[in-house]
Protein backbone atom coordinates (compact mmCIF):
# COMPACT_ATOMS: atom_id res chain seq x y z
CA UNK A 1 0.00 0.00 0.00
CA UNK A 2 1.48 3.15 -0.73
CA UNK A 3 -1.15 5.70 0.10
CA UNK A 4 -0.73 7.15 3.62
CA UNK A 5 -4.12 8.25 3.68
CA UNK A 6 -7.63 7.70 1.53
CA UNK A 7 -7.39 11.62 1.28
CA UNK A 8 -3.82 11.13 -0.39
CA UNK A 9 -5.49 8.65 -2.79
CA UNK A 10 -7.80 11.01 -4.01
CA UNK A 11 -5.47 14.27 -4.36
CA UNK A 12 -3.05 12.00 -6.37
CA UNK A 13 -0.02 14.62 -5.36
CA UNK A 14 -1.97 17.41 -6.75
CA UNK A 15 -2.89 16.08 -10.05
CA UNK A 16 -6.36 14.67 -9.01
CA UNK A 17 -7.81 17.01 -11.16
CA UNK A 18 -6.33 15.46 -14.78
CA UNK A 19 -6.04 12.07 -13.50
CA UNK A 20 -9.97 11.75 -11.77
CA UNK A 21 -10.96 13.69 -14.87
CA UNK A 22 -9.51 11.21 -16.66
CA UNK A 23 -10.87 8.46 -15.16
CA UNK A 24 -14.19 9.31 -14.07
CA UNK A 25 -14.91 10.24 -18.01
CA UNK A 26 -13.61 6.98 -19.12
CA UNK A 27 -15.85 5.39 -16.38
CA UNK A 28 -19.03 7.54 -17.59
CA UNK A 29 -18.31 6.95 -21.17
CA UNK A 30 -18.52 3.13 -20.43
CA UNK A 31 -21.61 3.15 -18.64
CA UNK A 32 -23.33 5.21 -21.24
CA UNK A 33 -21.94 2.73 -23.60
CA UNK A 34 -23.58 -0.20 -21.87
CA UNK A 35 -27.05 1.85 -21.11
CA UNK A 36 -27.22 2.46 -24.73
CA UNK A 37 -26.59 -1.50 -25.50
CA UNK A 38 -29.48 -2.35 -23.46
CA UNK A 39 -31.44 0.06 -24.81
CA UNK A 40 -30.47 -0.68 -28.22
CA UNK A 41 -31.36 -4.08 -27.96
CA UNK A 42 -35.01 -3.78 -26.23
CA UNK A 43 -35.55 -1.46 -29.22
CA UNK A 44 -34.70 -3.81 -31.24
CA UNK A 45 -36.90 -6.38 -29.42
CA UNK A 46 -39.73 -4.09 -29.71
CA UNK A 47 -39.47 -3.16 -33.38
CA UNK A 48 -39.56 -7.06 -34.33
CA UNK A 49 -42.11 -7.97 -32.13
CA UNK A 50 -44.61 -4.90 -33.30
CA UNK A 51 -44.28 -5.84 -36.95
CA UNK A 52 -44.82 -9.31 -36.03
CA UNK A 53 -47.89 -8.76 -34.76
CA UNK A 54 -48.65 -6.55 -36.78
CA UNK A 55 -48.82 -9.45 -39.69
CA UNK A 56 -50.48 -11.52 -37.30
CA UNK A 57 -52.94 -9.04 -37.70
CA UNK A 58 -53.25 -8.73 -40.74
CA UNK A 59 -53.20 -12.28 -41.60
CA UNK A 60 -56.32 -12.39 -39.03
CA UNK A 61 -58.04 -9.75 -40.89
CA UNK A 62 -57.56 -11.21 -44.40
CA UNK A 63 -58.65 -14.66 -43.54
CA UNK B 1 -12.31 -26.11 -38.87
CA UNK B 2 -13.39 -23.95 -42.39
CA UNK B 3 -16.68 -25.38 -42.30
CA UNK B 4 -17.02 -24.57 -38.99
CA UNK B 5 -16.44 -20.96 -39.44
CA UNK B 6 -18.82 -21.09 -42.06
CA UNK B 7 -21.54 -22.31 -40.11
CA UNK B 8 -21.08 -19.14 -37.97
CA UNK B 9 -21.29 -16.83 -40.87
CA UNK B 10 -24.73 -17.40 -40.74
CA UNK B 11 -26.37 -15.07 -38.95
CA UNK B 12 -29.07 -17.18 -37.34
CA UNK B 13 -26.13 -19.25 -35.76
CA UNK B 14 -24.13 -16.82 -34.95
CA UNK B 15 -26.67 -15.05 -32.62
CA UNK B 16 -26.67 -17.82 -30.07
CA UNK B 17 -23.17 -17.85 -30.07
CA UNK B 18 -22.60 -14.33 -29.19
CA UNK B 19 -25.02 -14.68 -26.93
CA UNK B 20 -23.00 -17.71 -24.79
CA UNK B 21 -19.86 -15.46 -25.36
CA UNK B 22 -20.24 -12.02 -24.47
CA UNK B 23 -20.93 -13.01 -20.50
CA UNK B 24 -17.53 -14.73 -20.91
CA UNK B 25 -15.90 -11.32 -21.86
CA UNK B 26 -17.51 -9.34 -19.90
CA UNK B 27 -16.38 -11.29 -16.58
CA UNK B 28 -13.43 -11.11 -18.45
CA UNK B 29 -13.18 -7.75 -18.53
CA UNK B 30 -14.40 -6.71 -14.82
CA UNK B 31 -12.00 -9.48 -13.37
CA UNK B 32 -9.09 -7.92 -15.38
CA UNK B 33 -9.66 -4.43 -14.81
CA UNK B 34 -10.42 -5.16 -11.00
CA UNK B 35 -6.78 -6.44 -11.22
CA UNK B 36 -4.95 -3.93 -13.34
CA UNK B 37 -6.54 -1.06 -11.45
CA UNK B 38 -5.73 -2.47 -8.15
CA UNK B 39 -2.03 -2.92 -9.23
CA UNK B 40 -2.09 0.77 -11.50
CA UNK B 41 -3.64 2.79 -8.29
CA UNK B 42 -2.45 0.83 -5.05
CA UNK B 43 1.06 -0.98 -5.86
CA UNK B 44 2.58 0.91 -8.39
CA UNK B 45 4.78 3.20 -6.77
CA UNK B 46 4.99 7.37 -7.30
CA UNK B 47 6.93 8.06 -10.75
CA UNK B 48 10.03 10.09 -10.09
CA UNK B 49 9.30 12.62 -13.26
CA UNK B 50 5.97 12.68 -13.10
CA UNK B 51 4.57 12.32 -10.02
CA UNK B 52 1.08 10.81 -9.22
CA UNK B 53 -0.09 12.30 -12.41
CA UNK B 54 1.25 9.70 -14.32
CA UNK B 55 -1.27 7.09 -13.54
CA UNK B 56 -3.56 8.27 -15.97
CA UNK B 57 -1.34 5.40 -18.74
CA UNK B 58 -3.63 2.97 -17.42
CA UNK B 59 -6.39 4.36 -18.94
CA UNK B 60 -5.05 6.37 -21.46
CA UNK B 61 -2.88 3.85 -23.38
CA UNK B 62 -5.36 1.25 -23.52
CA UNK B 63 -8.21 3.05 -25.15
CA UNK B 64 -5.42 4.61 -27.76
CA UNK B 65 -4.17 1.12 -28.51
CA UNK B 66 -8.11 -0.44 -28.35
CA UNK B 67 -8.74 2.58 -31.15
CA UNK B 68 -6.23 1.51 -33.31
CA UNK B 69 -6.87 -2.34 -32.42
CA UNK B 70 -10.79 -1.86 -33.41
CA UNK B 71 -10.64 0.19 -36.62
CA UNK B 72 -8.09 -3.44 -37.89
CA UNK B 73 -10.75 -5.39 -36.42
CA UNK B 74 -13.54 -3.69 -38.51
CA UNK B 75 -11.08 -3.58 -41.86
CA UNK B 76 -10.72 -7.10 -41.16
CA UNK B 77 -14.52 -7.77 -41.36
CA UNK B 78 -14.73 -5.14 -44.25
CA UNK B 79 -12.33 -7.35 -46.36
CA UNK B 80 -14.03 -10.95 -45.29
CA UNK B 81 -17.30 -9.05 -46.50
CA UNK B 82 -16.23 -7.73 -49.39
CA UNK B 83 -14.96 -11.08 -50.04
CA UNK B 84 -17.34 -13.42 -49.49
CA UNK B 85 -20.22 -11.17 -49.79
CA UNK B 86 -21.62 -11.95 -46.29
CA UNK B 87 -24.44 -10.25 -44.30
CA UNK B 88 -22.61 -10.91 -41.02
CA UNK B 89 -19.38 -9.66 -41.67
CA UNK B 90 -20.94 -5.91 -42.35
CA UNK B 91 -23.28 -6.32 -38.95
CA UNK B 92 -19.64 -6.63 -36.83
CA UNK B 93 -18.27 -3.67 -38.51
CA UNK B 94 -21.37 -1.57 -37.73
CA UNK B 95 -21.19 -3.15 -34.33
CA UNK B 96 -17.69 -2.14 -33.90
CA UNK B 97 -17.99 1.37 -35.08
CA UNK B 98 -19.21 2.68 -31.62
CA UNK B 99 -17.00 1.39 -29.76
CA UNK B 100 -13.81 2.61 -31.57
CA UNK B 101 -15.18 5.90 -32.07
CA UNK B 102 -15.47 6.31 -27.99
CA UNK B 103 -12.37 4.91 -27.89
CA UNK B 104 -10.79 7.46 -29.89
CA UNK B 105 -12.60 10.00 -28.25
CA UNK B 106 -11.31 9.05 -24.58
CA UNK B 107 -8.01 8.84 -26.21
CA UNK B 108 -7.92 12.64 -26.72
CA UNK B 109 -9.85 13.60 -23.86
CA UNK B 110 -7.19 11.28 -21.58
CA UNK B 111 -4.17 12.50 -23.56
CA UNK B 112 -5.40 16.42 -23.00
CA UNK B 113 -5.71 15.79 -19.20
CA UNK B 114 -2.10 14.24 -19.40
CA UNK B 115 -0.71 17.02 -21.80
CA UNK B 116 -1.84 19.89 -19.01
CA UNK B 117 0.17 19.40 -16.34
CA UNK B 118 3.13 17.54 -18.13
CA UNK B 119 3.62 19.97 -21.14
CA UNK B 120 1.44 23.40 -19.95
CA UNK B 121 -1.33 23.02 -22.50
CA UNK B 122 -4.65 21.13 -23.10
CA UNK B 123 -3.81 20.39 -26.63
CA UNK B 124 -0.06 19.20 -28.43
CA UNK B 125 0.25 18.75 -32.10
CA UNK B 126 2.33 15.61 -31.12
CA UNK B 127 2.62 13.56 -34.01
CA UNK B 128 0.55 10.30 -31.83
CA UNK B 129 -2.67 12.68 -30.73
CA UNK B 130 -2.79 14.58 -34.00
CA UNK B 131 -2.85 10.98 -35.80
CA UNK B 132 -5.37 9.79 -32.85
CA UNK B 133 -7.68 13.21 -33.93
CA UNK B 134 -7.89 12.27 -37.58
CA UNK B 135 -8.74 8.81 -36.70
CA UNK B 136 -11.26 9.83 -34.80
CA UNK B 137 -12.82 11.98 -38.02
CA UNK B 138 -12.18 8.42 -39.48
CA UNK B 139 -14.87 6.80 -37.58
CA UNK B 140 -16.89 9.68 -37.42
CA UNK B 141 -16.66 9.49 -41.21
CA UNK B 142 -17.74 5.64 -41.43
CA UNK B 143 -20.56 6.48 -38.95
CA UNK B 144 -22.07 9.32 -40.96
CA UNK B 145 -22.00 7.17 -44.27
CA UNK B 146 -23.52 3.73 -43.05
CA UNK B 147 -25.81 6.25 -41.17
CA UNK B 148 -26.76 8.00 -44.26
CA UNK B 149 -27.59 4.98 -46.85
CA UNK B 150 -30.94 3.55 -46.17
CA UNK B 151 -30.09 0.21 -48.04
CA UNK B 152 -28.53 -1.93 -45.35
CA UNK B 153 -26.56 -4.24 -47.48
CA UNK B 154 -25.35 -0.91 -49.69
CA UNK B 155 -24.57 0.50 -46.44
CA UNK B 156 -22.45 -2.51 -45.33
CA UNK B 157 -20.37 -2.56 -48.76
CA UNK B 158 -19.71 1.21 -48.76
CA UNK B 159 -18.76 1.06 -45.53
CA UNK B 160 -16.34 -1.69 -46.12
CA UNK B 161 -14.71 -0.10 -48.83
CA UNK B 162 -14.17 2.96 -46.44
CA UNK B 163 -12.93 0.77 -43.43
CA UNK B 164 -10.41 -0.74 -46.02
CA UNK B 165 -9.55 2.35 -47.70
CA UNK B 166 -9.05 4.42 -44.21
CA UNK B 167 -6.94 1.00 -42.71
CA UNK B 168 -4.71 1.79 -46.04
CA UNK B 169 -3.97 5.42 -45.07
CA UNK B 170 -3.78 5.03 -41.54
CA UNK B 171 0.08 3.93 -41.96
CA UNK B 172 0.32 6.66 -44.38
CA UNK B 173 -1.21 9.64 -42.39
CA UNK B 174 0.44 8.73 -38.95
CA UNK B 175 4.30 8.84 -41.20
CA UNK B 176 3.36 12.30 -42.87
CA UNK B 177 2.29 13.71 -38.85
CA UNK B 178 5.31 12.17 -37.59
CA UNK B 179 7.10 14.22 -40.31
CA UNK B 180 5.28 17.33 -40.18
CA UNK B 181 5.85 17.03 -36.63
CA UNK B 182 9.51 16.69 -36.35
CA UNK B 183 10.09 19.61 -38.67
CA UNK B 184 8.36 22.41 -36.45
CA UNK B 185 9.00 20.92 -32.78
CA UNK B 186 12.63 20.85 -31.04
CA UNK B 187 12.46 18.65 -28.24
CA UNK B 188 10.31 15.89 -29.51
CA UNK B 189 7.55 14.78 -26.51
CA UNK B 190 7.01 11.22 -25.99
CA UNK B 191 4.75 9.65 -23.96
CA UNK B 192 7.13 7.52 -21.77
CA UNK B 193 10.27 9.58 -22.11
CA UNK B 194 13.14 9.34 -19.77
CA UNK B 195 13.12 6.51 -17.53
CA UNK B 196 11.79 3.47 -18.41
CA UNK B 197 8.98 2.28 -16.65
CA UNK B 198 8.55 0.21 -13.31
CA UNK B 199 8.19 -3.50 -13.56
CA UNK B 200 4.62 -3.02 -11.76
CA UNK B 201 3.57 -0.39 -14.19
CA UNK B 202 3.85 -1.92 -17.46
CA UNK B 203 2.52 -5.03 -15.93
CA UNK B 204 -0.77 -2.69 -15.05
CA UNK B 205 -0.78 -0.85 -18.31
CA UNK B 206 -1.09 -4.45 -20.39
CA UNK B 207 -3.34 -6.11 -18.42
CA UNK B 208 -5.77 -2.42 -18.21
CA UNK B 209 -4.71 -2.97 -22.22
CA UNK B 210 -6.24 -6.70 -22.43
CA UNK B 211 -9.14 -5.63 -19.72
CA UNK B 212 -10.45 -2.69 -22.72
CA UNK B 213 -9.80 -6.02 -25.22
CA UNK B 214 -11.98 -7.44 -23.53
CA UNK B 215 -14.53 -5.04 -22.66
CA UNK B 216 -14.91 -4.12 -26.77
CA UNK B 217 -15.40 -7.52 -27.98
CA UNK B 218 -17.92 -8.22 -25.26
CA UNK B 219 -19.84 -4.81 -26.45
CA UNK B 220 -19.48 -6.00 -29.85
CA UNK B 221 -20.68 -9.15 -29.72
CA UNK B 222 -23.59 -7.64 -27.61
CA UNK B 223 -24.55 -5.23 -29.90
CA UNK B 224 -24.52 -7.60 -33.13
CA UNK B 225 -27.24 -9.49 -31.72
CA UNK B 226 -29.50 -6.28 -31.85
CA UNK B 227 -28.12 -5.73 -35.38
CA UNK B 228 -28.88 -9.33 -36.37
CA UNK B 229 -32.79 -9.06 -34.72
CA UNK B 230 -33.38 -5.85 -36.68
CA UNK B 231 -31.73 -7.18 -39.96
CA UNK B 232 -32.97 -10.43 -39.76
CA UNK B 233 -36.44 -9.38 -38.27
CA UNK B 234 -38.54 -11.08 -41.39
CA UNK B 235 -37.29 -14.62 -41.03
CA UNK B 236 -38.81 -17.53 -39.31
CA UNK B 237 -36.11 -18.45 -37.07
CA UNK B 238 -36.21 -14.86 -35.91
CA UNK B 239 -40.37 -15.24 -34.98
CA UNK B 240 -39.16 -18.34 -32.84
CA UNK B 241 -36.92 -16.46 -30.72
CA UNK B 242 -38.45 -16.90 -26.84
CA UNK B 243 -37.04 -13.11 -26.43
CA UNK B 244 -39.49 -12.35 -29.00
CA UNK B 245 -42.56 -14.64 -28.10
CA UNK B 246 -41.89 -12.75 -24.97
CA UNK B 247 -42.05 -9.23 -26.57
CA UNK B 248 -45.10 -10.36 -28.27
CA UNK B 249 -46.88 -11.29 -25.42
CA UNK B 250 -46.27 -8.01 -23.29
CA UNK B 251 -47.68 -6.14 -26.34
CA UNK B 252 -50.73 -8.37 -26.30
CA UNK B 253 -51.21 -8.54 -22.96
CA UNK B 254 -50.52 -4.78 -22.54
CA UNK B 255 -53.01 -3.40 -25.44
CA UNK B 256 -50.88 -0.55 -26.13
CA UNK B 257 -48.24 -0.74 -28.71
CA UNK B 258 -44.30 0.62 -27.52
CA UNK C 1 -7.20 3.99 -74.91
CA UNK C 2 -9.75 5.75 -77.33
CA UNK C 3 -12.29 4.91 -74.62
CA UNK C 4 -10.47 6.94 -72.27
CA UNK C 5 -9.72 9.83 -74.56
CA UNK C 6 -13.77 9.70 -75.21
CA UNK C 7 -14.85 10.02 -71.83
CA UNK C 8 -12.13 12.48 -71.07
CA UNK C 9 -13.90 15.01 -74.04
CA UNK C 10 -17.42 14.37 -73.38
CA UNK C 11 -16.48 15.60 -70.03
CA UNK C 12 -14.73 18.48 -70.49
CA UNK C 13 -17.02 19.28 -73.36
CA UNK C 14 -20.33 19.06 -71.06
CA UNK C 15 -18.22 20.55 -68.18
CA UNK C 16 -17.44 23.31 -70.27
CA UNK C 17 -21.20 24.12 -71.40
CA UNK C 18 -22.06 24.79 -67.56
CA UNK C 19 -18.89 27.01 -67.52
CA UNK C 20 -20.19 29.11 -64.45
CA UNK C 21 -19.79 25.91 -61.92
CA UNK C 22 -15.95 25.54 -63.04
CA UNK C 23 -15.42 29.29 -62.48
CA UNK C 24 -17.02 29.59 -59.10
CA UNK C 25 -14.68 26.99 -57.61
CA UNK C 26 -11.85 28.80 -58.55
CA UNK C 27 -13.11 32.15 -57.40
CA UNK C 28 -13.61 30.02 -54.55
CA UNK C 29 -10.22 29.72 -53.97
CA UNK C 30 -9.08 33.13 -54.96
CA UNK C 31 -11.84 34.52 -51.77
CA UNK C 32 -10.47 32.11 -49.18
CA UNK C 33 -7.11 33.41 -49.93
CA UNK C 34 -7.96 36.88 -49.19
CA UNK C 35 -10.14 36.38 -46.32
CA UNK C 36 -7.39 34.64 -44.06
CA UNK C 37 -5.06 38.09 -44.20
CA UNK C 38 -8.30 39.57 -42.96
CA UNK C 39 -8.83 37.44 -40.38
CA UNK C 40 -5.11 37.16 -39.88
CA UNK C 41 -4.28 40.75 -40.08
CA UNK C 42 -1.55 42.62 -42.66
CA UNK C 43 1.67 41.81 -40.70
CA UNK C 44 3.60 40.92 -43.65
CA UNK C 45 5.66 38.61 -41.89
CA UNK C 46 3.29 36.69 -40.41
CA UNK C 47 1.11 36.11 -43.71
CA UNK C 48 5.01 35.03 -45.13
CA UNK C 49 4.77 32.35 -42.71
CA UNK C 50 1.22 31.22 -42.59
CA UNK C 51 1.13 31.59 -46.57
CA UNK C 52 2.07 28.04 -47.74
CA UNK C 53 -0.64 26.40 -45.36
CA UNK C 54 -3.39 28.91 -46.15
CA UNK C 55 -2.82 28.76 -50.14
CA UNK C 56 -2.88 24.72 -49.85
CA UNK C 57 -5.95 24.33 -48.06
CA UNK C 58 -7.49 26.88 -49.76
CA UNK C 59 -6.68 24.78 -52.89
CA UNK C 60 -8.17 21.57 -50.93
CA UNK C 61 -11.12 22.85 -49.87
CA UNK C 62 -11.71 24.46 -53.57
CA UNK C 63 -11.10 21.35 -54.90
CA UNK C 64 -13.32 19.33 -52.62
CA UNK C 65 -15.89 21.22 -53.45
CA UNK C 66 -16.66 20.28 -57.33
CA UNK C 67 -15.72 16.69 -56.55
CA UNK C 68 -19.63 16.09 -56.05
CA UNK C 69 -20.08 16.28 -59.61
CA UNK C 70 -17.59 14.13 -60.63
CA UNK C 71 -20.31 11.52 -61.01
CA UNK C 72 -23.38 13.17 -59.66
CA UNK C 73 -25.30 13.83 -63.14
CA UNK C 74 -24.04 10.60 -65.30
CA UNK C 75 -25.62 9.04 -62.36
CA UNK C 76 -28.96 10.87 -62.67
CA UNK C 77 -29.09 10.26 -66.71
CA UNK C 78 -28.33 6.90 -66.98
CA UNK C 79 -25.25 7.21 -68.58
CA UNK C 80 -23.12 5.69 -65.56
CA UNK C 81 -24.81 2.62 -65.95
CA UNK C 82 -24.12 2.61 -69.39
CA UNK C 83 -20.67 3.13 -68.58
CA UNK C 84 -20.91 0.45 -66.24
CA UNK C 85 -22.70 -2.22 -68.53
CA UNK C 86 -19.69 -1.23 -71.71
CA UNK C 87 -17.12 -3.78 -72.32
CA UNK C 88 -14.87 -0.97 -71.71
CA UNK C 89 -13.23 -1.65 -68.23
CA UNK C 90 -15.09 0.65 -65.25
CA UNK C 91 -11.36 1.83 -63.62
CA UNK C 92 -10.16 2.91 -66.72
CA UNK C 93 -13.57 5.12 -67.62
CA UNK C 94 -13.40 6.24 -64.25
CA UNK C 95 -9.65 7.27 -64.28
CA UNK C 96 -10.64 9.25 -67.15
CA UNK C 97 -13.54 11.12 -65.66
CA UNK C 98 -10.49 11.55 -62.77
CA UNK C 99 -8.47 12.96 -65.41
CA UNK C 100 -11.29 15.22 -66.50
CA UNK C 101 -12.26 16.60 -63.47
CA UNK C 102 -8.49 17.03 -62.47
CA UNK C 103 -8.45 19.16 -65.45
CA UNK C 104 -11.13 21.16 -64.82
CA UNK C 105 -10.75 22.12 -61.36
CA UNK C 106 -7.59 20.95 -60.12
CA UNK C 107 -5.13 22.59 -63.09
CA UNK C 108 -6.73 26.08 -62.69
CA UNK C 109 -5.95 25.97 -59.43
CA UNK C 110 -2.25 25.44 -60.11
CA UNK C 111 -2.19 28.31 -62.57
CA UNK C 112 -3.66 30.78 -59.92
CA UNK C 113 -1.41 29.64 -57.17
CA UNK C 114 1.26 31.98 -57.67
CA UNK C 115 -0.71 34.97 -58.78
CA UNK C 116 -2.31 34.53 -55.12
CA UNK C 117 1.47 33.44 -53.60
CA UNK C 118 2.27 37.55 -54.79
CA UNK C 119 -0.46 38.35 -52.24
CA UNK C 120 1.35 37.20 -49.90
CA UNK C 121 4.82 38.07 -50.63
CA UNK C 122 6.33 34.60 -51.31
CA UNK C 123 10.21 34.79 -52.96
CA UNK C 124 10.26 33.24 -56.43
CA UNK C 125 11.67 29.90 -55.52
CA UNK C 126 8.73 29.41 -53.09
CA UNK C 127 6.17 30.10 -55.98
CA UNK C 128 7.83 27.95 -58.15
CA UNK C 129 7.67 24.88 -55.71
CA UNK C 130 4.07 25.80 -54.42
CA UNK C 131 3.18 24.85 -58.45
CA UNK C 132 5.18 22.23 -58.23
CA UNK C 133 3.87 21.01 -55.24
CA UNK C 134 0.09 21.53 -56.29
CA UNK C 135 0.83 20.21 -59.84
CA UNK C 136 1.65 17.35 -58.08
CA UNK C 137 -0.78 17.46 -55.05
CA UNK C 138 -3.74 18.00 -57.01
CA UNK C 139 -4.46 15.23 -58.88
CA UNK C 140 -3.78 12.97 -54.92
CA UNK C 141 -7.09 15.64 -53.93
CA UNK C 142 -8.90 14.54 -57.11
CA UNK C 143 -7.83 10.41 -57.04
CA UNK C 144 -8.70 10.36 -53.26
CA UNK C 145 -11.61 12.19 -53.45
CA UNK C 146 -12.92 10.17 -56.27
CA UNK C 147 -13.49 7.18 -53.91
CA UNK C 148 -15.49 9.35 -51.42
CA UNK C 149 -17.88 10.82 -54.08
CA UNK C 150 -18.43 7.05 -55.45
CA UNK C 151 -19.25 5.96 -52.04
CA UNK C 152 -21.69 8.77 -51.03
CA UNK C 153 -23.45 8.65 -54.74
CA UNK C 154 -27.27 9.31 -54.28
CA UNK C 155 -26.93 9.62 -50.55
CA UNK C 156 -28.44 11.85 -48.42
CA UNK C 157 -26.75 14.90 -47.47
CA UNK C 158 -23.97 14.03 -49.77
CA UNK C 159 -21.83 16.57 -50.05
CA UNK C 160 -21.12 17.68 -46.71
CA UNK C 161 -20.76 13.71 -45.82
CA UNK C 162 -18.00 13.62 -48.94
CA UNK C 163 -16.04 16.30 -46.99
CA UNK C 164 -15.73 14.32 -44.11
CA UNK C 165 -14.76 11.76 -45.14
CA UNK C 166 -12.07 12.92 -47.69
CA UNK C 167 -10.54 15.21 -45.59
CA UNK C 168 -8.85 13.01 -43.08
CA UNK C 169 -7.55 11.15 -45.95
CA UNK C 170 -6.12 14.53 -47.75
CA UNK C 171 -3.92 15.03 -44.35
CA UNK C 172 -0.64 13.61 -45.93
CA UNK C 173 -0.68 15.12 -49.48
CA UNK C 174 -1.16 18.37 -47.30
CA UNK C 175 1.34 17.77 -45.23
CA UNK C 176 4.20 17.09 -47.96
CA UNK C 177 2.52 19.78 -50.01
CA UNK C 178 2.73 22.50 -47.79
CA UNK C 179 5.90 20.94 -46.44
CA UNK C 180 7.43 21.47 -49.28
CA UNK C 181 7.05 25.05 -49.61
CA UNK C 182 7.75 26.01 -45.92
CA UNK C 183 10.86 23.63 -46.67
CA UNK C 184 11.86 25.89 -49.67
CA UNK C 185 11.24 29.21 -47.64
CA UNK C 186 13.44 27.84 -44.80
CA UNK C 187 15.92 26.71 -47.25
CA UNK C 188 15.79 22.97 -46.45
CA UNK C 189 14.96 21.94 -50.08
CA UNK C 190 12.07 20.52 -50.98
CA UNK C 191 12.88 17.69 -52.77
CA UNK C 192 12.12 14.80 -50.19
CA UNK C 193 8.70 16.44 -49.69
CA UNK C 194 8.09 16.46 -53.61
CA UNK C 195 8.97 12.92 -54.06
CA UNK C 196 6.62 11.80 -51.33
CA UNK C 197 4.25 13.76 -53.51
CA UNK C 198 5.26 12.02 -56.17
CA UNK C 199 4.98 8.79 -54.34
CA UNK C 200 1.55 9.40 -53.31
CA UNK C 201 0.12 10.42 -57.10
CA UNK C 202 1.60 7.41 -58.82
CA UNK C 203 0.08 4.86 -55.64
CA UNK C 204 -3.42 7.05 -55.88
CA UNK C 205 -3.46 6.80 -59.44
CA UNK C 206 -3.10 2.95 -59.32
CA UNK C 207 -5.23 1.93 -56.92
CA UNK C 208 -7.99 5.20 -56.64
CA UNK C 209 -9.96 4.03 -60.09
CA UNK C 210 -10.11 0.81 -58.96
CA UNK C 211 -11.29 1.56 -55.10
CA UNK C 212 -13.87 4.56 -57.10
CA UNK C 213 -15.07 1.38 -59.65
CA UNK C 214 -15.82 -0.58 -57.07
CA UNK C 215 -17.58 2.16 -54.75
CA UNK C 216 -19.43 2.98 -58.01
CA UNK C 217 -21.02 -1.06 -58.95
CA UNK C 218 -22.45 -0.87 -55.21
CA UNK C 219 -24.12 2.28 -55.69
CA UNK C 220 -25.29 0.97 -58.79
CA UNK C 221 -26.52 -2.23 -57.28
CA UNK C 222 -29.27 -0.60 -55.28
Amino acid sequence: MIWNSWNDFWAMGGYGLYVWGSFGVTALCMGVEMAWVKNARAQALTQVANELAAETNSKDWSS
Amino acid sequence: MIQKLFFYASPQNFYPLAGRLWPVFACLATALSVWGLWLGMFVAPTDFQQGEGYRIIFVHVPVSWMSMVIYLAMAFWALLGLTFNTRLSGMMTKALAPTGAICAFLSLWTGALWGKPMWGTWWVWDARLTSELILFFLYLGHIALTSAIDDPRRADKAGGILALVGALNVPVIYFSVKWWNTLHQGASVSLTKGSSMAQVMLEAMLIMGIAFWMYAVALALYRVRSIILIRERHTQWVADLPEVKAQMMKISAGGAKA
Amino acid sequence: MSAFVAIVKRDLTLALRRKNEVITSVFFFVVVAALFPLGIGPEMNTLRLVAPGILWVGALLASMLSLGRMFASDYADGSLEQMALSPNSLSLLVAAKILAHWLLSGLPLVLLAPILGLQFDLSTDALWILTLSLLLGTPVLSLIGAVGAALTLGVRGGDVLLSLLVLPLYVPALVFGAGAVQAEISGLGASAHLSVLAALVLVAAVFSPWASAASLRIALES
